[in-house]
């Protein structure tokens, strides 16, 4: 099965409405060639789950500013002032999740779990319209899991069965996203053959990920 | 005192709290320096919630390293003997009570150790990042702060801020002081030269317990 594709015929799979995962961290590695595809094509309406919304210029920060964002699922939009403007606007509604509770979720959704139990944001705002569940005399939040249609996520060196290494700080959100989307597309740096990548070192195996494009 | 100098005095003091060995986690702004006074003979080692441990300095010009950040997004580096990690892994070191210390700012704290440090509701929506999983997780809670801002107290009776978390903090190190959060309620455990005792509490909403060995907090 050949999983290289281009990128248009990556972004022609994202359609309005739709609910995707993008990687990244304050735009340390977004998959910038899908989302510049993404701003070009102005696909619009969508619900985003990612960590942060970047930089108005960068990655992530392009679809907010271009107000391509219904709905948006984060744990931190303080470096896109765009992003708290639509968002006391009423133009964006913002769903803000502690970073670690984000992650969790969403590995939840991809481990087929129905939640996960977490002290975090008990006694704050967090807890709003949440069970609150007791273990053994102490109390935890249920978070529920956080799945998507489409996940978008970025390796460094990826083999053509979809093989993935993630190099330094840029691992963040992409092996849990392309656990926990109906498609995974990965913007790699680098394709190279299968064999290439020592199988120890394969951080995300090739049976996630769908599709490839090159990020090159 | 200057404030550049008054920020330096808090982080030497904070690093004075890091014991050998300790995995810590430092937030923006002022925890950050704390890296630079970590006193000598002591090794610790930095946790970076964007998924790393072993956070090195930031990179001379033209060294940045594109696939390198910390949390805040600035380029950093890593040292020998540091791993990478993804975010599910990274707070799990965080949630699962794997860090020692975290040192975070506060906008403000009560008596009861009560958190409020990621917005302020109609002004500042940042969202919270990591500061919730860490307050949550960590082993000891430092907030490091100045005692007031713009002269209003920020060590109060009980805070009105949106919360980060419910009796998180351990210790509060200002310009003016240590104060240590216990059952009891806030205890003035050290306190800055040229500064009274009434002119701390004078800073502080919340009413202080002065300890019986009150110290003089040098750095």
């Amino acid at each position: 099965m050949n999983k290289v594709i281009s990128v248009k015929e990556a972004v022609d799979m994202i359609h309005d409405g739709m609910t995707i995962m993008i990687g990244g961290f304050l735009g340390c590695k977004n998959p910038f060639k899908l989302i510049d595809a993404m701003v070009e094509k102005g696909v619009k309406d969508l619900t985003l789950i990612a960590n942060d919304t970047s930089f108005p210029d960068i990655g992530i920060g392009k679809l907010i500013v271009n107000k391509q964002i219904k709905k948006l699922i984060a744990s931190h939009i303080g470096t896109n002032r765009e992003t708290g403007n639509q968002m006391n606007a009423g133009e964006l509604e913002v769903e803000l999740v502690p970073q670690g509770t984000l992650a969790e979720r969403i590995r939840a959704a991809g481990a087929g779990l129905g939640g996960i139990l977490t002290p975090t944001g008990l006694g704050t705002v967090v807890q709003e319209g949440k069970t609150i569940i007791n273990v053994d005399g102490k109390d935890y939040l249920l978070e529920k899991p956080l799945r998507a249609e489409v996940a978008l996520i970025v390796g460094a060196v990826v083999d053509k069965k979809g093989n993935i290494k993630y190099k330094k700080a840029t691992r963040n959100f992409n092996p849990l996203m392309a656990t926990a989307a109906d498609i995974v597309i990965v913007e790699a740096d680098e394709i190279v053959e299968v064999g290439t990548i020592d199988p120890d070192d394969v951080m995300t195996p090739g049976l996630f990920v769908d599709y490839i494009v090159s990020g090159r | 005192m200057d404030k550049n100098l008054e920020k330096e005095f808090i982080a030497k003091r904070v690093a004075k709290e890091l014991k050998d060995g300790d995995v810590v986690n430092l937030g923006i702004g002022l925890p950050t320096l704390v890296a630079n006074f970590v006193p000598e003979g002591v090794e610790i080692t930095l946790q970076s919630e964007n998924g790393f441990v072993g956070m090195g300095p930031v990179p001379n010009e033209g060294e940045e390293d594109p696939y390198l950040v910390n949390a805040g997004g600035q380029y950093v580096t890593i040292n020998p003997g540091g791993a990478f990690f993804d975010s599910a892994f990274s707070f799990l070191i965080i949630r699962g009570g794997h860090v020692d210390v975290t040192v975070l700012g506060a906008l403000e704290v009560d008596e009861e150790g009560n958190l409020a440090n990621w917005m302020i509701p109609g002004k500042m929506v940042p969202g919270m990042g990591g500061a919730m999983d860490l307050v949550t997780g960590a082993k000891k809670v430092i907030v490091a702060m100045n005692h007031t801002a713009k002269g209003a107290p920020k060590i109060l009776k009980k805070c009105r801020l949106p919360l980060t978390a419910v009796k998180c903090v351990n210790l509060i190190i200002t310009e003016m002081g240590v104060i240590e959060v216990t059952d009891k309620g806030l205890v003035l455990k050290e306190i800055a030269p040229e500064v009274t005792i009434e002119d701390v509490q004078n800073a502080t909403e919340a009413q202080l317990i002065i300890s019986d060995d009150l110290k003089l907090m040098e750095v």
